[in-house]
């Protein structure tokens, strides 16, 4: 009896379908661990742990109320600018990037804080300002975007960049930003398009020119992308079989359990294969549609529409990346690619997602 | 009133929010659909260009160089032969700073400076992905070395193969030849043939000697096996595996041993020897003096040996025996009296009175004899035993040129033996139409004098004429001379002769054979031009020495060897064989600027002789050469 209440209070502001979705995806990607890292236990066991990391994060975030939440969000946004203030100032480089901040004990990566700070910060300052927003309200939430943006844009992080720069426009977006101001903002953008080009490094240009004709550096840049489409075309229709993908198990594939894992996927298991990853995202993407629809508040609103756009988003750039339609950029497969740190801040997104859910249904009854 | 708005306003913000929220879907919606169309294209379009990429990144198609055939004498010496080994290669194209790569190599593995020059060269011949050996022949202690202090080295590896040696280096240079990296040409001659995929992975291709007229077998057949790659071109597991087939193996005619007497009985000097077994051509010796380290040429010669080869006074690298052509002298007597007998131009009785000199009909022009003063009466059989001048100054005139061409040319002069090396010369045998062709001159009566001693337009090599005395110690009949006897098949074990059909008979008269062979015989005896080479032998041998001038003396000059440079006296021949009744090895001499046969050929053919029939080994041969220092 007391188990079973426990029970029922453990899972009270968990989502349950959102729960089996995720839970599905987190099986694949442990499946499809084993394969790419060649029977490696070891690896599948660190993402085990990483998941349960991940859920304890997600179990917290989603038993917050959200009225906690939103007094974090001033706070959390200030940490996270200080933060990347930091790392400009004083941060390790590695890899020709400064993105890591020694703390002592360990090294962190402000920017990942940011990817949840960033629209909890907008969506709480538009909650604010609900009564009585102007256009000079959208200038300041677009601020308050740009600026973090712009410190994580030249560290570099081309990926971080753009995914922090997509879910502050999702909440701009869903907040009602006025279509002529979007129309001005995208005619704004292609026309500093040329200077942007100037501005992005050389290794950032050398991947758009790669994207265009991957052959031109068959062995450099292009390599990547050349082996990537390799596996996934070679796989198939059905795929190739588990563990029988011969691009990743002859390492062909680079970097094949993280930002790669999906081609390691798709050669073995095919066009068929993807069709049942592409439905369980979309899934996840409809179920958190859902949430955002009946969410009550403005604030639960401009949240919720962010995390599960910017969710799909992740999966968008990655798939697109590794079947060769979108530039090489260090983002990970959501769910799927070994390592905790983006694990953790997607399921903290998805706390929130399950904590406007069930918040609001107790709120309701 | 103002909550009504307030509430109106919130519904349609509720509104907007789900329209908005409905285009997100939307959006979501065609991007995933954007991605299945890409990943239909990718995996149903064009899903065989991208397996047909796999396989071709999955699966390389690694030859097998088979081992190459051995080279045994007679007896089943070994002459060359292949032993494993680790070379240290680098791969060009993986290395950014060769020289500071290098010198890094060197603390680790001992690379003089004659390695780096001859990598150098090797660097300009090839192509730039291809492993060239910096070092080859590595201790196990510099394998070990290297192999702890690898990771520093990408692109430079310790490779195990077979080396081709060459187990007794200058002795058998000139016949076995030498095998040594293909190169530029030799791909494009073998892009035309049937063998290109055979040389897929070899690196190396006989060069000269049998090596090189034996390839063919030699070489084997490459073997193939589909590896299973990883990226780093690394086997990871063999798919399947055509095992390569090892060349064959020759079986030489050669008599080691006796090649090695011949050869040291040589000393100090340049020259020649052939000894072939008349009763089939089967060549038992091949020395060509000076010789050179065939080992040195494997893996490119490095500069500093190949000049001390190349700009040698002694020509090392000359196959003289094959290449070299001298005036017979002397040594063409026989075969002009044999011709004399053939035409009824001299009768065995016919005898000359010898004054030391001839003259042409109508002409006070004097072609002496070597002896001062003459021989006196001689016939035929005395003209060959004292080497008679006077006596074929005579019987050529009288023969005329056309006569003694046909004659020679049917004995096989001018023409080359078909040895089975390549590389041969023809040698010549003046005639009237030849000489027409080359200087546009008329043929004078006394150019047939001096061809009738085998001076003048005659040439020789030093194989033919060991062919010629072959067939003439077999009765006129000829074998081609060989020096394959067997090829030993690789794959099933057995031995293919190689036929000894012979080549032709000359049908000579049998009195006139056994008369011009009777005076031979005498010519080692006691009264013969070769009598102390002759002294002592417990058999015939059937001889003639020849001198060959190296330069020419004026009317009246006298030739005194002393006062001769080196390099100007006379080329020494002896030509023999024996036991004279039942001749079992014919031979031929040269001793370049030996002065007379007679006192440097003969006995280097004695001692050939003595092994060959008697099994004698000479004794340790303190040779001496001219400035009297001992050498062995």
């Amino acid at each position: 009896m007391i188990r079973r209440r426990l029970w029922q209070r453990f899972i009270l502001h968990l989502d349950p379908i959102l729960m089996a979705e995720l839970g599905l995806l987190m099986l694949i990607s442990l499946i499809v661990l084993y394969s790419a890292s060649d029977g490696n236990w070891g690896r599948v066991g660190g993402q085990l742990t990483n998941m349960l990391v991940a859920f304890c994060v997600l179990w917290l975030m989603a038993n917050m109320p959200l009225h906690y939440l939103m007094r974090t969000a001033l706070p959390v946004y200030v940490l996270g600018v200080v933060l990347l203030i930091a790392v400009a100032l004083f941060g390790e480089i590695s890899h020709g990037a400064r993105r890591w901040l020694d703390i002592g004990m360990t090294t962190i990566q402000p920017s990942e804080l940011l990817k949840i700070a960033v629209p909890l910060m907008m969506a709480w300052y538009f909650e604010k300002h609900e009564a009585t927003l102007t256009l000079k309200n959208y200038f300041i939430a677009t601020l308050l975007l740009l600026v973090p943006v712009f410190l994580i844009a030249r560290q570099p992080d081309l990926g971080t960049t753009m995914l922090i720069a997509a879910s502050g426009f999702y909440v701009l977006f869903l907040a009602g930003l006025s279509w002529r101001v979007m129309l001005a903002l995208l005619i704004a953008a292609l026309a500093s398009a040329p200077m942007l080009w100037s501005v992005l490094h050389d290794y950032q240009r050398q991947r758009i020119r790669t994207l265009i004709d991957p052959m031109q550096d068959a062995l450099g840049h292009g390599y990547h992308t050349i082996q990537a489409t390799i596996a996934m075309g070679s796989g198939g229709i059905f795929g190739k079989g588990y563990l029988n993908g011969t691009q990743s198990h002859l390492d062909f594939l680079p970097e094949r359990t993280t930002d790669f894992i999906f081609a390691v996927y798709s050669e073995e298991f095919g066009l068929f294969g993807n069709l049942i990853l592409l439905g369980l995202y979309l899934m996840v993407i409809v179920r958190g549609f859902v949430i955002t629809a009946n969410a009550s508040t403005y604030f639960t609103r401009l949240m919720a529409g962010s995390i599960t756009l910017t969710f799909f988003t992740y999966t968008f750039v990655n798939m697109g990346m590794v079947s060769g339609i979108l530039p090489v950029v260090g983002v990970p497969l959501p769910l799927i690619s070994y390592g905790g740190t983006s694990l953790v801040t997607l399921m903290m997104g998805f706390g929130i997602l399950m904590s406007i859910h069930t918040h609001q249904k107790l709120v309701k009854t | 009133m103002n909550r009504r708005v307030e509430l109106k306003n919130h519904q349609r913000e509720i509104y907007y929010f789900r329209l908005r929220l409905v285009l997100s879907l939307i959006f979501v919606l065609v991007m995933l659909f954007l991605l299945l169309t890409r990943f239909v294209y990718l995996q149903a379009i064009r899903h065989s260009h991208y397996q047909t990429l796999a396989e071709n990144n999955r699966i390389s198609i690694v030859p097998i160089v088979p081992n190459r055939g051995l080279i045994l004498d007679r007896n089943g010496v070994v002459l060359a032969h292949n032993y494993s080994g680790y070379t240290l290669e680098i791969t060009p194209s993986k290395v950014n700073d060769m020289e500071a790569v290098i010198d890094e190599l060197a603390k680790l593995v001992d690379i003089q400076p004659k390695d780096r020059k001859r990598f150098k060269k090797l660097l300009v011949e090839s192509k730039n992905f291809e492993s060239l050996p910096i070092r080859s022949r590595l201790s196990d202690e510099e394998v070990a070395r290297f192999a702890a202090q690898r990771y520093r080295f990408p692109g430079i590896e310790i490779k195990a193969r077979l080396f081709r040696e060459y187990p007794f280096h200058e002795q058998t240079s000139h016949l076995i030849g030498y095998i040594g990296r293909i190169n530029e040409s030799e791909i494009q001659q073998l892009e035309n043939t049937e063998d290109a995929a055979n040389y897929r992975g070899s690196d190396y291709i006989g060069k000269t000697g049998v090596e090189q007229s034996y390839e063919n077998e030699l070489h084997g057949t490459t073997g193939i096996e589909q590896v299973e790659v990883d990226a780093g071109a690394r086997g990871v597991r063999v798919l399947s595996r055509t095992p390569p087939v090892s060349g064959n193996s020759l079986v030489l005619t050669l008599d080691a041993k006796l090649q090695e007497v011949a050869e040291k009985s040589f000393g100090n000097y340049r020259g020649a020897l052939i000894a072939i077994d008349p009763n089939n051509g089967e060549i038992l010796a091949f020395v060509s003096k000076p010789g050179y380290d065939p080992n040195l040429f494997i893996d490119g010669i490095d500069e500093q040996s190949w000049s001390e080869l190349n700009d040698s006074p002694d020509v090392p690298l000359n196959n003289r025996a094959l290449r070299g052509q001298y005036p017979p002298g002397s040594t063409i007597k026989p075969f002009m009296a044999l011709a004399a007998l053939y035409y009824n131009k001299r009768t065995p009785s016919y005898t000359i009175s010898d004054p030391g000199y001839y003259t042409l009909p109508g002409s006070s022009h004097q072609y002496r004899d070597w002896k001062k003063g003459g021989h006196g009466s001689v016939d035929l059989f005395k003209s060959i035993v004292v080497s008679c001048d006077t006596y074929y100054y005579g019987l050529a005139t009288e023969l005329g040129i056309d006569n003694i061409h046909s004659f020679l040319s049917q004995f096989g002069f001018g023409k080359k033996t078909g040895i089975d090396m390549e590389g041969e010369v023809s040698g010549l045998v003046p005639s009237q139409e030849w000489k027409q062709k080359r200087y546009n001159q008329k043929w004078y009566a006394g150019d047939t004098v001096s061809v009738g001693i085998g001076q003048g337009y005659n040439l020789v090599t030093p194989l033919q004429l060991a062919y010629f005395t072959a067939t003439l110690a077999n009765d006129g009949v000829a074998y081609h001379p060989h020096l394959v006897r067997e090829i030993k098949s690789s794959k099933t074990g057995e031995s293919t002769s190689l036929g000894t059909e012979p080549e032709f008979d000359l049908n000579l008269n049998r009195e006139h054979l056994a008369l011009v062979k009777r005076a031979m015989v005498a010519v080692t005896q006691p009264g013969g031009t070769a009598a102390q080479a002759g002294a002592g032998a417990p058999y015939e041998i059937a001889g003639k020495t020849g001198t060959a001038q190296v330069i020419g003396m004026k009317q009246g000059e006298k030739y005194i060897e002393s006062q001769v440079l080196e390099r100007h006296r006379d080329h020494a021949w002896f030509i023999a064989f024996a036991p004279a009744q039942q001749p079992r090895i014919a031979l031929t001499v040269l001793v370049e600027n030996g002065g007379h046969g007679s006192s440097t050929a003969a006995p280097i053919a004695r001692k050939v002789l003595d092994y060959y029939l008697l099994g004698k080994i000479p004794k340790p041969l303190p040779v001496v050469d001219e400035a009297g220092v001992e050498n062995d």
